[in-house]
């Protein structure tokens, strides 16, 4: 197919939570765009991508001026259903209590997108997408994704919804970097960028936690070198475990404590077993299994990978600074004081840089006792700060002559 | 009006005095140019010279209150201090960087003041006069440390770790190369200081003192 093509797809009717999800991967319930060949995308790793597809889903409506349109990214293993029920899972939107109509992402306001990454398994192009190759899926036949990569691909669709500059460029997390990236690399299509509990490159503490969940991932039998999907099997217990290492990092001591103590399970009475015992122990294998059923174990591979790769500063001769430099955007960073994953320190680095190009910024640290997964949470000063930080963008934009809604008085 | 930390020294409860303090301040600045906050409080002041003087704003706050009040005014400013986060900013920078109330409360006040002249063009200090005659009269007559409403600290629970008097800061430029362009001295009932009474008058009757500063060439 020659030039983009949207489609709405139908109800899937299938019935696993399992089967759905890889339904959703193959198929999406969503919007999506297919660039076909002669729009291939580059990718960092070399070689170029093509056809490929990006599955997403928009929010509010986009004015006349094509002004208000806010590109919001998820985390690691989010997808577009940014504030809309999953279709997996059921569950709301991962940041519905964000977005919404009179929420700090105002819908009645704003234009708001949101697009599953490039290697995910939410329908965007991924490891389990069909090779057109082969007519198999690629497995790691897909080339290593970078977050440039899902970055440049987001352009494409920014352009095929007719916008040519964003109000503001949102995401927490993997997220964030990609809100960092798009605001580095495209100054002049980005008028705020907001960078929640994010890093510009990914610390060897945090590469050490996503190896062992890789390398959890391929020590599974049923992981088959990446192709279990021609043997009707998924490499559930790894994955599973994976989800678990990563999922410690995204809670601080303090919340794990105040949640779970050293309660017992099932009794008062130790069973002096290796069952799961402790309610942190079943706790954390409900995660790990709730997660195999919605996620795609070589697509976890693949993004765990791009969020490695990220360093930002390091295209630019490892001065941090000079990726902002002469940028017209505004940037707001936050940071919550319980976050390990990634701490304030990792903010103020971004901060520092932000301050040394000149830019306009703006920094919360955001006391929070529920480490680096309070950015999902509804923390009122956070929330506060975001609505705060909206608004004032909005209001700059008008006075810059970007909106043409100011009051005509007679 | 709840005043946060480490500034309410000056201002507990005394809203007027720190209008007025603000307005001299905005008079001492040019329209259209770029300046730094340090210290911006609740954001108050940086809205104020925005409004009134059309500048490019950027601060500095301690506390999260602080900022998150600064942000929802549009305001750019970041959670930070003094003495940690003004060394991340180049050279001229700024047209003015202002330290507002705030000198008093940094861990090495003559390094702040080197940035503040190495950031901006010029600098702009106010800080509560530890000379005034009511904190000497609390000294000489009393034998305490000095608390009432402008000082409303406690020694021991104050965050004012290096108070100084007028006559300190004038010695404190001379040390680090700062050329005093103007000054304002404020009384109690808010009156001014003009710049040509002598220093020792100043330093006995200003409560709070103002300095516009720029580098000796």
């Amino acid at each position: 197919m020659n030039s983009p093509t949207d489609k709405n797809n139908p109800e899937t009717g299938v019935k696993s939570r399992e089967e759905r999800a890889h339904h959703e991967a193959l198929s999406p319930s969503s919007r999506s765009v297919t660039f076909g060949p002669d729009t291939p995308l580059k990718l960092d790793a070399g070689g170029e991508l093509s056809p490929f597809t990006i599955a997403y889903e928009t929010y509010g409506s986009l004015n006349e001026d094509h002004s208000n349109a806010i590109l919001v990214f998820h985390a690691l293993t989010g997808d577009q259903y940014a504030a809309s029920p999953s279709p997996v899972t059921g569950k709301p939107g991962w940041w519905s209590t964000m977005i919404g109509p009179g929420k700090p992402i105002d819908t009645e306001r704003y234009f708001v997108i949101c697009s599953n990454v490039l290697g995910g398994c939410s329908g965007s192009t991924g490891p389990a997408s069909i090779n057109p190759a082969t007519d198999k899926p690629y497995g790691l036949d897909l080339p290593v994704i970078t977050v440039p990569d899902m970055v440049r691909a987001q352009t494409m669709l920014v352009d095929y919804l007719g916008i040519d500059k964003l109000f503001s460029v949102i995401g927490g997390s993997m997220g964030g970097m990609q809100a960092m990236q798009w605001a580095a690399a495209y100054p002049e299509r980005v008028n705020s960028a907001i960078l929640i509990a994010t890093a510009s490159h990914h610390s060897s503490q945090n590469i050490a936690f996503y190896e062992v969940g890789r390398q959890a991932v391929m020590a599974d039998l049923d992981w088959h070198g990446g192709r279990y999907y021609d043997y009707d099997v998924t490499p559930k217990k790894g994955l599973a475990v994976a989800r678990m290492a990563a999922h410690v990092t995204y809670m601080s001591e303090q919340s794990l404590q105040n949640k779970f103590g050293r309660n017992l399970q099932n009794s008062t009475e130790k069973g002096f077993s290796f069952d799961a015992e402790f309610e942190i122990e079943s706790y954390l294998h409900h995660q790990g299994m709730t997660f195999v059923d919605r996620f795609d174990a070589n697509s976890y591979l693949y993004v765990t990978r791009a969020m490695d790769y990220f360093d930002l500063a390091a295209s630019y001769d490892g001065q941090l600074a000079k990726a902002f430099m002469g940028t017209k955007a505004r940037f707001c960073v936050v940071s919550f004081t319980s976050d390990w994953h990634f701490p304030t320190s990792a903010s103020r680095t971004i901060v520092h840089a932000l301050n040394a190009a000149g830019a306009s910024v703006s920094f919360v640290e955001i006391d929070s006792d529920k480490g680096h997964d309070a950015f999902l949470l509804e923390e009122p000063e956070f929330f506060d700060a975001i609505n705060g930080f909206l608004h004032a963008a909005d209001r700059s934009n008008d006075q810059s002559g970007n909106h043409d809604d100011t009051e005509e008085r007679s | 009006m709840s005043k946060p930390d480490k500034k309410a020294l000056i201002v507990g409860g005394r809203a007027d005095n720190t209008r007025i303090d603000f307005e001299l301040v905005a008079d001492m600045i040019n329209p259209n140019t770029k300046i730094l906050d340090v210290g911006s409080d609740d954001g108050a002041l940086l809205e104020l010279l925005r409004d009134s003087r059309n500048v490019e704003g950027r601060g500095i706050e301690l506390s999260q209150k602080g900022v998150n009040k600064c942000v929802a005014r549009g305001l750019s400013v970041i959670q930070g201090d003094a003495d940690e986060d003004l060394i991340y900013y180049p050279d001229d920078s700024f047209d003015y960087v202002i330290l507002s109330q705030t000198i008093q409360a940094t861990r090495n006040p003559k390094l702040v003041l080197e940035h503040l002249l190495r950031i901006g063009r010029k600098a702009i200090v106010s800080f509560p006069n530890f000379g005034h005659w009511r904190v000497r009269s609390d000294l000489l007559f009393r034998g305490t440390m000095p608390v009432n409403d402008y000082l409303p600290y406690s020694w021991y629970d104050t965050p004012n770790i290096h108070f100084c008097t007028v006559r300190d800061f004038v010695n404190l430029c001379r040390e680090t190369n700062a050329e005093i362009e103007k000054a304002h001295g404020i009384q109690g009932d808010g009156e001014r200081i003009s710049f040509s009474a002598p220093w020792w008058f100043w330093n006995l009757f200003a409560e709070q003192a103002i300095f516009l500063l720029s580098r000796k060439r």
